[in-house]
């Protein structure tokens, strides 16, 4: 039973608002800052973090041999450490090559390689996508957009509380030329799911 | 680039995330979430405090069993509000004060269900 009168009666909303009102009177936030912020819980960090990750592997062979042998020591190295999770014990990072693809699921929960990756796309919790990832990876893919070759093979990881997939993805043709940023911008969030198979654009 | 905090995955602290996103399934929760990070990440708030304040506003709503439906960003309210107080940046009063004169806005705002105002203003 605690403190009820604190929660008044007014709705949450409407006390949100009142918070957000005397917050931004004193100064203490900006509108516009709040904006920003949830935008960048939604999308933008995670998946930047895990895109360095990934175009760091690209041009650091030693640098890759460590991200596949014990993800989280790697990732550490590019500073990303202190908001990982202390508590996931593992993240296993999963090349892509010619001949294997490989994709990520959650079939029980929605875990995640939050750490790199940041938050999950809504998707990635569909039981459809949960379910199917497992059963019929190959025509899932497809639907989103990404056809096999019959003779890749695809092997689906289902992460748990323990440990946690990432993709490789492989480095697209032609990108020899590119410094660390742009290869950065060539990695996107569902090519570090395996739901996308990267190629250079623009 | 940094986050200011890491947000719980597992357990009870750790935000809904039904359709895999952060689920805000009103635009104030994610209002309610940004002003916290907002504060976090200003170093006015404490992130490791909050975090236990919201623990024990789930434990506290689990523990009364009540009929109302279970919300976990106003449990997060909960916390953000006495941690306001707690670190002396708004207070309860206050909130209080202006959320019911928010609450009687006349028109095309939210209206206090059992008392619906009779102001025409």
């Amino acid at each position: 039973m605690t403190a009820d009168h604190r929660h008044g009666s007014e709705s949450p909303e409407t006390r949100t608002e009142a918070i957000e009102a005397l917050l931004v009177g004193k100064g203490l936030v900006k509108s516009a800052a709040v904006d920003a912020l949830v935008e960048r819980y939604e999308q933008d960090i995670g998946p930047l973090r895990g895109a360095r990750v990934v175009a760091k592997a690209w041009t650091d062979p030693k640098f890759r041999a460590r991200l596949l042998e014990d993800g989280m020591p790697a990732i550490r190295e590019l500073g990303f450490g202190d908001n990982t999770d202390a508590h996931v014990a593992r993240l296993v990072v999963k090349e892509n090559t010619e001949s294997v693809h490989n994709l990520v699921v959650c079939t029980l929960c929605s875990c995640y390689p939050w750490a790199v990756l940041g938050l999950p796309p809504a998707w990635y919790k569909s039981p459809a996508y949960r379910s199917r990832a497992v059963r019929e990876p190959r025509r899932l893919l497809a639907e989103l957009g990404l056809d096999l070759s019959p003779d890749v093979e695809v092997r689906v990881w289902d992460s748990s509380a323990e440990v946690r997939y990432m993709v490789l993805p492989q480095r697209p043709e032609g990108t020899d030329g590119l410094g660390a940023e742009e290869l950065t911008d060539l990695v996107t969030r569902d090519s570090m799911i395996g739901v996308e198979r990267l190629q250079r654009t623009g | 680039m940094n986050l200011p905090v890491r947000l719980d995955e597992d357990g009870a602290a750790a935000p809904p995330r039904e359709n895999g996103e952060l689920a805000f399934s009103a635009p104030w929760e994610s209002r309610l979430f940004g002003l916290t990070m907002a504060l976090v990440e200003a170093g006015r708030l404490d992130w490791e405090a909050f975090r236990g304040r919201l623990i024990g506003a789930i434990a506290a709503w689990e523990e009364t069993a009540s009929d109302e439906e279970w919300n976990y960003w106003q449990r997060w309210q909960e916390a953000f509000e006495d941690s306001l107080e707690a670190a002396g940046l708004v207070a309860a009063t206050d909130i209080d004060r202006l959320s019911g004169q928010l609450a009687a806005r006349p028109h095309g705002h939210e209206h206090h269900h059992e008392h619906p105002t009779e102001n025409d203003e």
